[in-house]
């Protein structure tokens, strides 16, 4: 699909949550490639199920969540068959993740230096010595001023913004090919949230990472990423280099998104709202699981779940206007 | 919008002199106050009838607290705030309960607001019942009516909150608000925590029913997309004090402020092609425990000097400035034409 050779290939991927009421298909056969060396952006709305295909990359997935099938390639080696002690290794090591809350994922009792050491300690066996010294320019690297004093300081005497490079620091101590930032910089103000973009875009050449950014924000995907796949309801609908995808939105859901945004550069007195509310997991509709909201939906639609389908040889997407029997428009509004 | 507000028949109708909110800190030996936090320090600013005025700014900039404030849901700690030339701030608590009726508040999350064991009916009885607003035999019918105009079905009605999603929980919380026929509504981040496609929505039903209703919004917000959407006016907050005001245009396209021109280059835009300039602002926001001297921005902002460390700013206007744009800055002029030559 992309030019550039994958440094991880999720396929037909499926995870599920069996709970008293049944089971929510959380993802629901999601097939997407990650680049190497660039920016994957995952984009939907709350519910739509990119933090649990995230976590389901690391499988960090705790009951009652499961990977019910699917492979997930990591430089062509299928961590789905890793045992989990395999998998610690990997995880620090090769794949990193941070998460939105960075406050709830650093230990309170423990000082920073501390922290970050630990990854060294525990993935590279060095001494305590050369590994606070390693910290140190960890901190060093992701902008902290004063490093020597924040090694030895408690979560909490750090801002949000500090706290949030300190967990990109330890994320990236063992120098990982690939990182999950999941909502990184959602409880961040705007301001900061520049700095945090612009430190994982900056660390991100110096270090030839591969990226994957799960957010709500296309904002922040349209700053930050090289290419883009759009969730809703477990399923990805739309997958596209970001240029493209910005230029001339496909699939009536991600039309949708951008008409529903107020816009910067247009004067508009009503928004283009999406009609209706998502689904809830336990109830998923028939056919396409947009098809309740689409305004293009057809008899199809409302009977048969779409195949992601590659549209030209950079882009894929989810619905049945791109079919060969369709009768309607092919046309989807989009106001860019 | 230029005619929006010429046709406005320039009613002030809140007015907020000086408005100062402290929070004392307690400590010591003997639980001693030993330091306060300035959540709001001396901020004035009018709005007009049928208007929408924003206060923006990052965590902790007092906006929140300032709309709390105009309430009395926080007692200010001087200053005052005139609501159709009454002073609420002298009024006592029966008084300013019957005037509240006027003055209605939305919340970022409606859920945390909305006592659980009541149904969306019972909710907006209640508020009726409470200030004797229509005739106790017609509430049902009265709440009826609030759930229609907000977009809610009537076989919803005797649904408990839960039962709603975030969405359709802001829609219960606008229609709470509308119940007492308010004058002017007051949303504290009311569509933050919205999904895209549903805030679109709900900014909708906020325009429709002021537009219905001749309601004036203060409208609180962190995310200045929103904001430019709604506003016919902005006021830019920093650390408890305002750093400029000015109508929507003047402030999105000839903001004065060096901060406002940082919170205005952080808003991603969406064409991936258009990189801009950005100017990234170094280090956080201090802490309104113990505030800069002088103008509370210059520690972050590129453009300080000597003067900027020991003198406060007035908010003043200059040169071909629009009526009513005001920045409090020491150098606004030169930052101004340095940037435009």
């Amino acid at each position: 699909m992309s030019s550039v050779e994958p440094i991880l290939q999720i396929k037909d991927l499926r995870t599920s949550f069996f709970i008293d009421r049944g089971e929510v298909k959380a993802v629901d056969g999601v097939t997407l490639d990650v680049p190497k060396g660039k920016t994957l952006g995952v984009v939907g709305e709350s519910g739509c199920g990119k933090s649990v295909m995230a976590l389901s990359i690391l499988q960090l997935l705790e009951e009652p969540g499961k990977i019910v099938g699917g492979e997930i390639l990591f430089n062509n080696v299928n961590l789905l068959q890793k045992s989990e002690k395999e998998m610690r290794d990997i995880r620090g090591n090769n794949i990193s993740m941070i998460f939105q809350e960075p406050m709830t994922s650093l230990n309170p009792v423990y000082t920073i230096g501390e922290q970050i050491s630990e990854s060294y300690r525990v993935h590279q066996n060095m001494g305590k010595k050369d590994a606070y010294q390693k910290s140190l320019e960890m901190l060093r690297l992701v902008g902290i001023p004063s490093p020597e004093k924040r090694l030895h300081q408690y979560p909490y005497e750090l801002s949000g913004g500090m706290r949030q490079r300190v967990m990109i620091a330890m994320a990236l101590a063992c120098r990982p090919d690939l990182l999950v930032a999941d909502e990184p910089t959602t409880a961040l103000d705007v301001t900061i949230q520049a700095q945090i973009l612009e430190l994982i875009k900056d660390l991100q050449t110096k270090l030839h990472m591969s990226v994957i950014i799960i957010t709500h924000d296309l904002g922040i995907v349209a700053e930050t990423c090289d290419r883009v796949a759009v969730m809703y309801c477990g399923n990805i609908v739309e997958q596209a280099d970001a240029e493209e995808l910005f230029e001339r939105p496909r699939h009536p859901y991600t039309a949708g998104l951008f008409n529903s945004l107020p816009r910067h550069d247009q004067e508009k007195e009503e928004l283009e709202a999406i009609l209706g509310y998502v689904p809830s997991p336990i109830e998923m509709p028939q056919g396409c699981r947009f098809s309740p909201r689409c305004s293009y939906a057809e008899e199809i639609c409302r009977q048969q779940n779409p195949d992601l389908k590659t549209l030209d040889n950079t882009r894929a997407v989810r619905c049945w206007i791109y079919s060969d029997g369709w009768k309607g428009s092919k046309e989807v509004a989009y106001h860019g | 919008m230029d005619s929006a507000l010429e046709t406005m028949d320039n009613k002030e109708l809140l007015k907020v002199e000086n408005l100062k909110v402290y929070f004392p800190i307690k400590g010591g030996f003997l639980g001693r106050t030993v330091n306060h936090v300035k959540a709001v320090d001396g901020i004035s600013f009018s709005v007009f009838e049928g208007e929408t005025v924003s206060l923006v700014g990052e965590s902790g900039c007092g906006k929140s607290t300032a709309g709390r404030a105009i309430l009395r849901l926080e007692q200010p700690t001087a200053g005052e705030v005139y609501y159709k030339g009454v002073n609420l701030t002298s009024l006592n608590k029966k008084e300013m309960r019957s005037t509240r009726k006027h003055l209605q508040i939305i919340f970022q999350d409606p859920f945390a607001s909305i006592n659980p064991r009541q149904t969306v009916i019972q909710v907006l009885e209640e508020a009726l019942l409470i200030q004797n607003i229509v005739p106790s035999g017609q509430h049902r019918q009265r709440a009826l009516e609030l759930l229609d105009t907000v977009g809610l079905k009537e076989h919803q009605a005797d649904r408990y909150p839960h039962e709603f999603s975030g969405g359709q929980r802001q829609r219960i919380g606008i229609a709470r608000a509308l119940s007492l026929n308010p004058n002017l509504i007051i949303c504290d981040e009311a569509v933050s925590a919205l999904d895209v496609s549903i805030r679109a929505q709900i900014l909708n039903l906020l325009k429709r029913l002021q537009k219905e209703f001749q309601l004036t919004y203060l409208f609180i917000s962190h995310d200045l997309g929103v904001v430019r959407h709604i506003s016919d006016r902005v006021i830019v907050m920093y650390l408890g004090r305002i750093m400029e005001v000015a109508d929507k245009k003047s402030l999105f396209e000839q903001a004065r402020h060096p901060y406002t021109k940082a919170l205005l280059s952080a808003i991603p835009v969406l064409r991936p092609s258009q990189k801009r300039e950005r100017i990234v602002l170094t280090g956080d926001v201090p802490s309104s425990l113990d505030p800069p001297e002088g103008c509370r921005f210059h520690t972050r902002c590129p453009y300080a000097q000597d003067i900027c460390k020991t003198e406060v700013p007035e908010l003043r206007s200059a040169g071909e400035m629009k009526e009513g744009h005001q920045a409090a800055c020491h150098f606004f002029e030169d930052i101004y034409a340095e940037a435009a030559g």
